[in-house]
């Protein structure tokens, strides 16, 4: 019996019943169908976020290589005057291989030799002038150092260089293998968070390669994104919602801050080189042209935010404080704005958000560069970090994979915290009348 | 650093200003506020506005030119040899100048008359920061010393005030237009000048794009071809791709959030596509490159085809996950916006909540759904990183989804990246790529945006 025969006792035929059959499956697929899109949609991000992590999760902790390096003062300052530019300029990668042919005394040949030296890092001269430049007294001393291995053995230390591989196709050799098996015996061998990464400038070494140069550049780009576009987003969408009249002008600069929203990113890297690089001649590669362009870039959202937040202040608000006196501009700039500032301050930080996962407008201004030092001001030259991102992901060795992936998990954490932060404002401060 | 110095000296004499201003508003009626028209702080206001106001638009004036007017001083010092170079040597002969001034690294050894020349041009940067100092300075004391002559007891200072501030607020909605102003012009003055050497129509409908242009004049096979057909097909290519996966997801996605989910999944739903739209494109370029690219390699060449890694199909897929959101966010909207009358008269008539949807729902809300997927097609258009890390270079003229094919923003990219000299046809070639590209994604939003006007109205 079916619902309808029970409910209504008039028979229902077998055809009839068969075609409501029909109809109620059509029913469960099609349903079915959206809850599939949202899975996939679901499942292609969480894809995203574990290949990233299962990438570059490895990047974070590094391998070291510990010796008893002997800073023999013949060596890093014949002549014994101390003085930092010699310290810094000393050969420091010779005492390094001394005391690897101390460990190893039977590795005499020549194309060997360079082998043994390739298990450091290319960056150990730097790392040992770093701790004589802090404490020169070390010098005449022995004292264990742990300096970084090269990035192939740091490689296979986290595993990812199969041992079991025919020797042809492996970066890292036989003889390689066997030191590397006899250093970890000794207990030489250390794997420590890796604080370069976050301390660092690029390099063109991964195992030295560190974010930090990428984060402060984005700060700084970030800061004059912030510093050129919110006075002006907040000036201009408090003009257009309560002082400006409705005529043709007005209703031109809104189509137009509409279709600026819509604007490739990259026509605006255009924008900035023919016009701020070409025309006014500023500096290539500098946070200070990127955050131009990037501010003319978010500029429409900001302005569009604010105002919304602006039409959120009920008319009420504006006619008491219009009853008691006061004249236009300070109804606005005491009451209307003021209430406002939690939407308008959401707006810009996603604003912000967005600016600072952008890529291909820098592209345009040069700020793709490789650049080593962490920059000091706004016209420096710097990098931003998906610009750095997008340069690792570029380069061939094997290492780089990770710290690209890496640098994603760093750029991924700030835009959370950055959208964290303007949840937290719209829930906390925002008024709904 | 000299913008600080500058911002600061400016800073100083606004706050001098106001202290003035707000003194000078007092001392007028001896102590008693009441009796001004203003607040005193309007009066200090005013000060400070015009201490600061001329003399950061002189400021700004003075910056913009600065550079120009340098570089034509310094080449005129320069030898009859030298300023007879043609202008793209000149250009690097300048650049060398103004590094070697700035005490960066030039590479080999300068020759005396680039040092000496390097001396003017720093001499001259020199005196220019003087100048513009003295003269910031002056241009301020002067409006002060002319401002303060109106404080007076019945001043309307308040008035004037407002009156900046709403001016001040009126330059700031212009620079919107400005700035779409700036884009067309630069945009259209680079291609014009592109154009001037590869005609219109041998870019618009030739077959062969190969930008390399000749270094040398005996060079073999460099002449550069600019026929821009195969990137506009790699770009519609990769574009069709992406709607094929965004259209269907995203459509059903909004579907299941505004008909089928309760408020609570609906409220789970929602923010969680919306992280898709909030994820960098240059992560989204990255798995695609990573991730996608060469697994979808394997899987083609398991049926035996051969596929490029930087095939169109990674670029497009992940593309499409990207716009997903755009899609489902704006078709939700319009969704949402059919009125509950026209479902419940579909479900009155005993049909099921689909085929509500299909037969009912679905057309009321096609115009803002056709609005929608036209706006995810100007974005897809426009895409950068995901095509410039995971498409190729390679400009073939193909429809297989498992070649590698470039688009218009890949090509923008790298023929702008790197060193280059910026006269030749292969960097204006970019701004001429640029312009299309912007007056198709313009056309696409504002065809977009009527759509979906008009459907609002006829619901309102």
């Amino acid at each position: 019996m079916t619902d309808r025969e029970h409910n209504t006792g008039i028979a229902v035929d077998a055809a009839e019943v068969k075609h409501a059959r029909k109809r109620y499956r059509a029913e469960r697929r099609f349903r079915m169908y959206g809850m599939a899109a949202i899975a996939a949609a679901a499942g292609m991000l969480a894809l995203l976020v574990i290949s990233i992590v299962a990438t570059g999760w490895t990047a974070f902790y590094q391998h070291s290589i510990a010796l008893d390096v002997t800073f023999e003062a013949k060596v890093i300052d014949p002549k014994g005057g101390r003085d930092p530019s010699v310290l810094a300029r000393a050969d420091y990668r010779k005492l390094a291989r001394a005391s690897l042919r101390e460990l190893f005394p039977d590795v005499k040949k020549r194309g060997d030799k360079r082998k043994l030296y390739g298990l450091l890092s290319i960056g150990v001269d730097q790392q040992l002038a770093e701790l004589v430049a802090a404490d020169p007294s070390l010098i005449g001393q022995t004292r264990r150092v742990e300096i970084y291995a090269s990035d192939d053995v740091d490689s296979f230390l986290k595993g990812f260089i199969d041992r079991e591989a025919p020797e042809s196709d492996r970066r890292v050799k036989d003889k390689e293998i066997a030191w590397l098996d006899k250093l970890e015996a000794d207990g030489a061998i250390t794997s420590d968070l890796n604080l370069r990464f976050w301390t660092k400038g690029d390099s063109r070494e991964p195992e030295l390669a560190g974010f930090w140069g990428a984060m402060v550049g984005s700060f700084f780009t970030l800061l004059v994104t912030l510093a050129l576009s919110f006075p002006v987003g907040v000036l201009a969408a408090t003009y257009l919602e309560e002082f400006a009249p409705k005529n043709r002008w007005t209703d031109i600069i809104e189509v137009n801050i509409n279709n600026l929203a819509a604007v490739p990113s990259i026509v605006f890297g255009l924008l900035g080189l023919a016009v701020f690089l070409n025309f006014f001649g500023l500096p290539r590669s500098a946070p200070l042209v990127g955050g131009m362009v990037l501010a003319l870039m978010t500029l429409p959202t900001i302005i569009i935010a604010s105002r919304s937040a602006l039409k959120a202040v009920p008319p009420s608000i504006r006619e008491a404080a219009f009853g008691v006196g006061a004249s236009e501009l300070q109804v606005v700039t005491h009451h209307v704005v003021p209430l406002a500032l939690p939407g308008i301050l959401t707006g810009a930080i996603i604003g912000m958000a967005r600016a600072l996962g952008e890529t291909a407008p820098l592209l345009m201004i040069g700020m793709v560069a490789f650049i080593v030092d962490i920059p000091g001001s706004v016209t420096d030259p710097a990098t931003v970090m998906p610009v750095q991102i997008y340069l690792w992901a570029d380069s061939p060795e094997r290492a780089f994979v990770a710290r690209t992936s890496a640098g994603v998990m760093a750029l991924l954490g700030f835009l959370m915290l950055m959208n964290a932060l303007a949840v937290i404002l719209r829930k906390r401060f925002e008024r709904r009348w | 650093m000299q913008v600080w110095l500058i911002l600061g000296v400016i800073l100083l004499l606004a706050s001098y200003g106001y202290q003035r201003g707000r003194g000078g508003a007092l001392a007028s009626v001896s102590g008693d506020a009441s009796k001004l028209h203003s607040l005193p702080s309007y009066h200090g206001a005013y000060l400070a506005l015009w201490a600061a106001i001329p003399a950061l638009i002189a400021c700004v004036i003075w910056l913009s030119a600065e550079h120009q007017i340098i570089k034509m001083l310094v080449i005129s010092g320069l030898s009859a040899d030298s300023q007879a170079l043609e202008p793209q040597r000149l250009a690097l002969l300048m650049s060398d100048i103004r590094n070697l001034a700035s005490g960066d690294i030039v590479r080999a050894d300068p020759s005396p008359e680039v040092q000496a020349a390097a001396v003017r041009y720093a001499e001259l940067a020199q005196v220019s920061l003087y100048a513009k100092l003295a003269a910031i300075a002056a241009l301020s004391a002067l409006c002060l010393f002319f401002a303060k002559k109106r404080i007076a007891e019945q001043f309307r200072a308040r008035n004037r005030v407002e009156r900046i501030v709403r001016y001040i607020m009126i330059a700031a909605s212009v620079i919107a237009i400005l700035t779409t102003i700036g884009l067309v012009l630069s945009l259209l003055f680079e291609a014009w000048r592109f154009f001037l050497r590869v005609p219109l129509h041998d870019f618009l409908f030739g077959t062969h794009w190969s930008p390399q242009t000749a270094i040398r004049a005996d060079q073999v096979g460099a002449s550069g071809s600019f026929g821009a057909i195969p990137i506009f097909a790699g770009t519609l290519l990769i574009t069709l791709i992406a709607m094929v996966i965004a259209v269907p997801l995203g459509l059903f996605s909004a579907i299941y959030m505004s008909e089928y989910a309760s408020p609570r999944a609906r409220g789970a739903i929602k923010p969680l596509l919306e992280v898709l739209a909030g994820v960098p494109t240059v992560v989204y370029g990255l798995f695609a490159a990573l991730t996608v690219g060469p697994y979808i390699r394997g899987f083609g060449e398991s049926f035996g085809i051969d596929a490029s890694s930087e095939s169109a199909l990674a670029a497009g897929l992940v593309m499409g996950v990207m716009i997903i959101p755009f899609v489902s966010s704006l078709s939700d909207d319009v969704i949402n916006a059919v009125p509950q009358a026209l479902r419940d008269g579909s479900y009155a008539l005993g049909a099921t909540q689909s085929e509500t949807i299909r037969r009912v729902v679905l057309p009321a809300a096609l115009p803002g759904i056709v609005g929608a997927v036209l706006l995810a097609v100007s974005r897809a258009i426009g895409e950068t990183m995901i095509v410039v890390m995971a498409a190729g270079l390679a400009a073939n003229l193909t429809a297989n989804p498992f070649e590698a094919v470039t688009t218009v923003t890949v090509q923008i990219v790298t023929l702008l990246v790197g060193d280059q000299e910026f006269d030749s046809s292969k960097t204006l070639a970019a701004f001429a790529l640029g312009l299309v590209l912007f007056f198709v994604t313009l056309a696409l939003n504002i065809i977009a945006l009527k759509v979906v006007r008009k459907y609002r109205e006829k619901y309102d």
